[in-house]
């Protein structure tokens, strides 16, 4: 099956009541995970896709059918869009035994089919048994189970989760994580999974897109974004602390490297050929690829960007601990990653010890600094 | 013991509860799910009748459906007999002063569901209908029978409003209410409190039902 025939396609572009600019794809098959900070409007795409809530301005497209068109003044009710949508909280009709839910959804399925092809969804879902249950006999687990199998009975041409695993517990979420796992790769249709949890997104979705207040950042795979942001502002949305600007020296493409001057001295990065020589830009370094110097005994990791510091802060959380290098004179700037907690406590790390450690170049990428939030 | 009055004011009451019944659905579910301009005025109207006094009330309904009135002057053309002094004129006066009893209980049980479980409903495929008769109205059942268990009971003691309207025609308009107040008035004090102790009862009855529903309510969570 071609995944481009059944994708979905959305636009949505409104200055009030919610400020909304929306460009998003998600192919048949495809999870796209739909990512953004509380309040950043993630909930209301899902409800613009699936029919609930009517932008301004905008289209919405799966295949060949369009559900809203706004310059053609079409607009296709929810109830007509073949939607799967399992809500934040489930929104079980609570009145209702779970079959009774599920078959719910069943209106365009002969009537004596229902009942049976109910129980089978529940039972895709581990439910089995349980169909006699109302919500509120069911666990948190059950109930988004329900919920999933809710919105398969519709049939759909897009399936839409909202938070679908922020009112379970961290057990049962993980067990969740796997049975969508599963379910996904069974299914054609394209999947939008909305959350704020990052490494729920790295984990589940083939791709994520960023939100932020209503507009569209960036969308890629999540290793991507997570390590070649579009702008500073989308690396503090992914989590990214060590964000900084310098200024371009030269680029090598031999050895395909861009130098950096940072704090006096030079830095080679991933190849950015795109910034000319004497450009001001932002950069930033996952702490993956910070390497630590052991403090005894060197390592070949000195000879990549080896940049010179002291420790002011380290905290043990656990088997992981947080440090942040000060480097460079005059307050300077702080280099944040993590170590074993182990190889912390070897290496007698503490603050006000010197250290030293090297910045890999291929996990050094330079952004336009399109806020003035990095600092030097 | 007035026997005839009180079955035409339990007649009343039924004809403005079946009446009543359906417009409060939609009245009140229109007005808990949508928002527009103006909204607080057209609530505001709808719960007017519970703090104008009923012989307010009942001096504008005597002008609206009298014989000078264009729906007076339409009603006598087309049934033949004029509406006010007439059981329908009493019928028409109580749907009018209970709608805020037969509206306000059911706007607040059709509130109380989650905008989300409407959503899901839609997402479901169901209409609009289907979703209000599936869905909504299992919900909200409490609401329903408070409404109409007060809009009965309120129907059974109203007195202003239905002497202004229909007057005191015995079989025709005379309530159970009135017939209390000319028992009095006639200084029969037994046939007054036998009659008050019916309405008594009746009311305790129809108050212990709405407290009955919510109860009901609060044990099965919904």
């Amino acid at each position: 099956m071609d995944a481009s025939a059944d994708a979905l396609t959305v636009e949505l572009a409104q200055a009030r009541p919610i400020p909304l600019a929306v460009t998003l794809s998600c192919a048949g098959g495809e999870l796209l995970a739909l990512v953004g900070p509380s309040g950043s409007g993630k909930s209301t795409v899902l409800r613009a896709i699936a029919g609930v809530y009517a932008p301004a301005r905008g289209r919405v497209a799966v295949g060949g059918d369009t559900w809203l068109d706004s310059a053609a003044g079409r607009f296709r009710p929810a109830r007509e869009r073949s939607v799967g949508f399992v809500f934040q909280n489930y929104a079980l009709f609570p009145h209702l035994s779970a079959q009774h839910n599920v078959e719910q959804a069943m209106g365009h399925v002969a009537r004596a089919l229902r009942a049976e092809r109910a129980r089978m969804l529940l039972e895709r879902t581990n439910l089995g048994g349980l169909e006699a249950r109302r919500p509120a006999q069911l666990s948190g687990g059950q109930q988004q189970r329900v919920a999933v199998a809710r919105a398969l009975a519709r049939d759909p041409k897009v399936l839409l989760l909202d938070e679908p695993f922020s009112a379970v517990d961290q057990v049962t979420r993980e067990k969740l994580y796997e049975e969508l796992a599963t379910l996904r790769r069974e299914l054609r249709v394209p999947m939008i999974l909305v959350t704020h949890a990052l490494d729920e997104a790295a984990m589940l979705a083939d791709r994520m897109c960023i939100l932020h207040r209503g507009t569209t950042l960036q969308a890629g795979t999540p290793q991507h974004v997570m390590t070649r942001p579009a702008s500073p502002l989308v690396a503090r949305l992914v989590g990214l602390k060590n964000i900084f600007s310098a200024e371009v020296v030269d680029h090598d493409p031999a050895r395909a490297l861009t130098r950096i001057r940072w704090q006096g001295t030079v830095l080679e990065a991933a190849h950015a050929p795109q910034f000319a020589p004497g450009a001001r830009i932002a950069w930033v370094v996952s702490p993956s690829h910070v390497v630590m110097h052991r403090r005894d005994r060197p390592s070949r990791g000195e000879r990549e960007n080896p940049v010179a510091g002291t420790i002011v802060r380290c905290i043990a959380l656990g088997e992981t601990t947080a440090l942040s290098l000060r480097v460079g004179a005059g307050g300077g700037a702080d280099i944040v990653f993590s170590l074993p907690t182990h190889a912390a406590r070897r290496n007698g790390l503490a603050p006000g010890v010197e250290a030293c450690i090297s910045l890999l170049a291929d996990g050094i990428h330079l952004m336009t600094p399109g806020d003035s939030s990095a600092p030097a | 013991m007035d026997s005839a009055a009180l079955l035409l004011s339990l007649k009343l009451a039924a004809c403005t509860v079946a009446i009543l019944a359906p417009v409060g659905i939609f009245v009140a579910r229109f007005l808990a799910t949508r928002h527009f301009a103006g909204k607080p005025f057209v609530e505001a109207a709808f719960a007017l009748p519970l703090v104008l006094p009923p012989t307010v009330l009942g001096f504008y309904l005597l002008v609206a459906l009298g014989g000078h009135s264009p729906l007076g002057r339409w009603y006598e053309a087309a049934f033949g007999h004029p509406l006010v002094f007439t059981f329908d004129g009493l019928v028409v006066a109580s749907v009018i002063f209970n709608l805020p009893f037969a509206i306000q209980p059911v706007q607040r049980a059709f509130e109380a569901i989650p905008d989300d479980l409407r959503h899901a409903a839609a997402c479901c495929g169901l209409t609009d209908l289907q979703s209000l008769w599936r869905i909504e109205l299992p919900l909200a059942w409490t609401g329903l029978v408070t409404a109409w268990v007060l809009t009965f009971a309120h129907t059974l003691g109203e007195f202003g409003v239905v002497l202004m309207v229909g007057g005191s025609i015995p079989g025709e308009t005379k309530t159970i209410a009135i017939a209390i107040y000319d028992r009095v008035q006639a200084f029969d004090e037994a046939g007054a409190g036998i009659m008050s102790a019916v309405l008594l009862l009746l009311s305790m009855v129809a108050i212990g039902i709405t407290f009955l529903a919510s109860a009901t309510r609060r044990r099965h969570g919904r």
